[in-house]
């Protein structure tokens, strides 16, 4: 079974239109929202271990919804997610932690934060030495290290 | 049947490497065992963009949540600390903080000192020369020179201050308190064949650079090189015992599921405080109805975690993020007995210099600090880079109650029952963390944080499992005697922590390589009559 099938097209729905309100789009910061098509495809092809409670919190949010979640209207939607929030136990978790992993190693949400979009490794990060007088009044308190019989 | 091998040691981990390189110089015919396999750095977490979500599954710090087919779950239901471990070549020095700090001299004589617990059968100058050589064997980095710590002689200079070490160590200084840079296995420099730290910061999971020291790559190459053989996948269900009473090897399963029998002279376990007595209490027999090397009854009681009191917050200026090592200083200020603060014993605190992006969302959002909608942007930038933790180490004194069994239900891959954890937080320890959360905030806010967040304890951090099989001279009151020997069966050796009488405030791993060698040591010194 691939990746997107996972997830019923209902389901693929709601998690577009939940992941949107947990991270919408901004022109502040020039970001796209988590309901982005590549930030979605990005959830859908990594979902795993995960696919199941997902869909499970998926499956949640419709019964809270009545009805599909995306076809709610705006004001419906937020009193639906927001006990979706509150009731829906770990599985509501991982849809959540799900959407941000996938937000938050998008390569245009990374450069609005300043950071690099790469792995750490080969090339690691650079480490200021700092300040090292910083601990002369440690060494100047000194102290006594507890002494066993 | 195989041929016997003179001394077979199960896992190859923390204390499973240190005593087979040390007992390598015997030339005996050593084996050992382990249920997991060599590692692979190319695969680590930090070699791919995905490092960060790796977190909350294939590299899940819990065996139950990981759930690799090396791993065996553990019922850790009836604990609000859960168990967390790794199992491969390298055990848990492959998934830990590298933080080391090791016991101090005081916290061998707790009794005598402070009236609680027990002292332990051995005093820290035993373990001097052993901690000295451990040192050089993992490659320690640090600065010589703490007052408040016991002396060391770290081969590498230690890390870099750094944004969040230099926001730390200003807090500090303003409230007068005692801070040290750690010392730490993160090579600083290039050393004995490993890579300097190139700060990938997420170094828990692994380090792919190889610059933070696991035994896979410092003493396992060496004692393979000196002739130990290590059987990987090889997991052990029980250890057998012959008409005398004495263990004659032990029954495991293969790469390949095939059960086998492996005799040996020796039988040296190191599995540490959970897989230590689960093995023993999977080892019953008709001569050993209650477990082997259990006529105390205590095999699995006293289990000891160090409940972590975790405190955080946000400063203005940016931290070291998720771009160096995450801890860099300790603090001892409050690691002896002071009567005035209403409990017994005390903590050693590591700060943590910040965490990434993924991590920094999801557990903002879980707080409810960061919120859904159009405001959560900004909130973001303001938490993510920002952060900096202090976390307490409290000592946890050994209960009878708190304990490891076996599951009556839960079992492994291969069907051997699984170890069962039943463990509460003492009032001394609740007194000590709430201590220790008050200080931690103290210091956040001088440094000037907002947005401050408590995690106390930290469910998934029970990294320190000791206790389970302890020392000492009375075989009434104790697992094994003063250098690691059953006192029941007299070829049987516990080297791991199960084997610590008190967990002193501090990481234990330092100390339980050093006592590993230590036995290693001792029992070389009596070849001729190791049996007596």
């Amino acid at each position: 079974m691939s990746a997107d099938n996972q997830l019923t097209r209902a389901q693929r729905d709601d998690l577009r239109t939940i992941a949107a309100m947990i991270v919408p789009a901004s022109d502040e910061y020039k970001v796209p929202g988590a309901d982005d098509s590549a930030i979605q495809d990005d959830i859908l092809a990594t979902l795993g271990r995960d696919a199941k409670l997902v869909a499970a919190a998926l499956d949640h949010l419709a019964r809270l919804a009545g009805q599909p979640f995306a076809e709610l209207d705006a004001a419906r939607r937020d009193a639906v997610a927001q006990e979706f929030r509150s009731s829906g136990g770990p599985a509501a978790a991982t849809l959540v932690r799900v959407v941000l992993q996938c937000y938050y190693r998008d390569d245009r949400v990374l450069r609005s934060l300043g950071l690099e979009p790469r792995a750490p490794f080969p090339m690691g990060y650079v480490l200021p030495d700092g300040d090292w007088s910083l601990l002369d009044p440690v060494k100047a308190r000194a102290g006594a290290l507890r002494r066993a019989p | 049947m195989k041929d016997p091998v003179d001394v077979l040691i199960i896992g190859a981990g923390a204390s499973g490497a240190a005593v087979a390189w040390s007992l390598a110089e015997t030339k005996m015919h050593i084996l050992c065992l382990e249920q997991g396999g060599w590692m692979n750095p190319a695969e680590y977490p930090s070699t791919g963009r995905d490092w960060e979500a790796k977190f909350y599954g294939e590299w899940s710090s819990s065996p139950n949540v990981r759930g690799r087919p090396e791993d065996y779950p553990i019922n850790d239901d009836n604990s609000p600390i859960k168990v967390v471990n790794y199992n491969a070549v390298g055990g848990s020095t492959v998934m830990y903080t590298a933080h080391w700090p090791r016991l101090h001299p005081s916290d061998f004589k707790v009794k005598t000192l402070d009236g609680v617990a027990d002292d332990w059968p051995i005093d820290y100058d035993a373990l001097t020369p052993f901690f000295e050589e451990n040192d050089r064997m993992m490659g320690t980095s640090g600065l010589s020179g703490d007052p408040l710590s016991p002396l060391t002689h770290p081969p590498m200079p230690q890390q870099p201050l750094g944004l969040s070490g230099a926001i730390i160590g200003k807090a500090m200084n303003k409230l007068g308190w005692h801070w040290w840079p750690s010392d730490t296995t993160v090579a600083t420099m290039d050393y004995e064949g490993r890579a300097r730290c190139i700060n990938l910061g997420h170094c828990t999971p692994a380090c792919a650079q190889g610059a933070k020291s696991s035994t896979d790559i410092t003493y396992w190459p060496h004692a393979v090189r000196a002739g130990v053989e290590l059987r990987t996948h090889c997991r052990v269900r029980e250890i057998t015992t012959d008409e005398n009473g004495m263990a004659s090897g032990v029954v495991y399963y293969d790469k390949d599921g095939v059960e086998q029998f492996q005799p040996a002279h020796v039988v040296i376990i190191a599995c540490n405080g959970v897989g230590t007595p689960r093995l023993l209490l999977n080892s019953a027999s008709n001569r050993f109805p209650n477990g082997l090397a259990n006529s105390s009854g205590l095999v699995g009681k006293n289990l000891m975690f160090h409940p972590y009191a975790q405190i955080y917050g946000y400063v203005k200026e940016p931290t070291d993020s998720n771009r160096a090592p995450p801890t860099c200083l300790w603090s001892k200020e409050w690691y002896d007995t002071d009567p005035s603060r209403g409990f017994v014993r005390g903590y050693g605190v590591q700060f943590v210099r910040g965490a990434g992006p993924v991590f920094e969302a999801v557990v903002s959002e879980q707080k409810g600090i960061l919120p859904w909608g159009a405001d959560h942007h900004r909130v973001f930038r303001k938490l993510n880079g920002h952060r900096l933790g202090f976390s307490a180490i409290c000592e946890d004194l050994p209960e009878e109650h708190n304990q490891v069994t076996l599951d009556p239900v839960l079992k492994d891959s291969h069907g051997i029952p699984a170890p069962r954890i039943d463990y509460t937080i003492s009032e001394n320890s609740r007194k000590m963390m709430e201590h220790a959360l008050a200080r931690g905030r103290e210091i956040l806010e001088t440094a000037g944080a907002t947005d401050i967040c408590v995690n106390s304890p930290i469910p998934w951090g029970g990294w320190h499992l000791l206790g389970t099989a302890r020392m000492g001279t009375d075989p009434s009151r104790s697992v094994v005697n003063e250098w690691g020997r059953s006192h029941d069966v007299k070829n049987l050796f516990i080297v791991d922590g199960s084997i610590f009488v008190t967990s002193g405030g501090v990481n234990p791993t330092s100390t339980i390589q050093a006592l590993a060698l230590y036995i290693a040591d001792q029992m070389k010194q009596r070849l001729a009559n190791l049996f007596d």
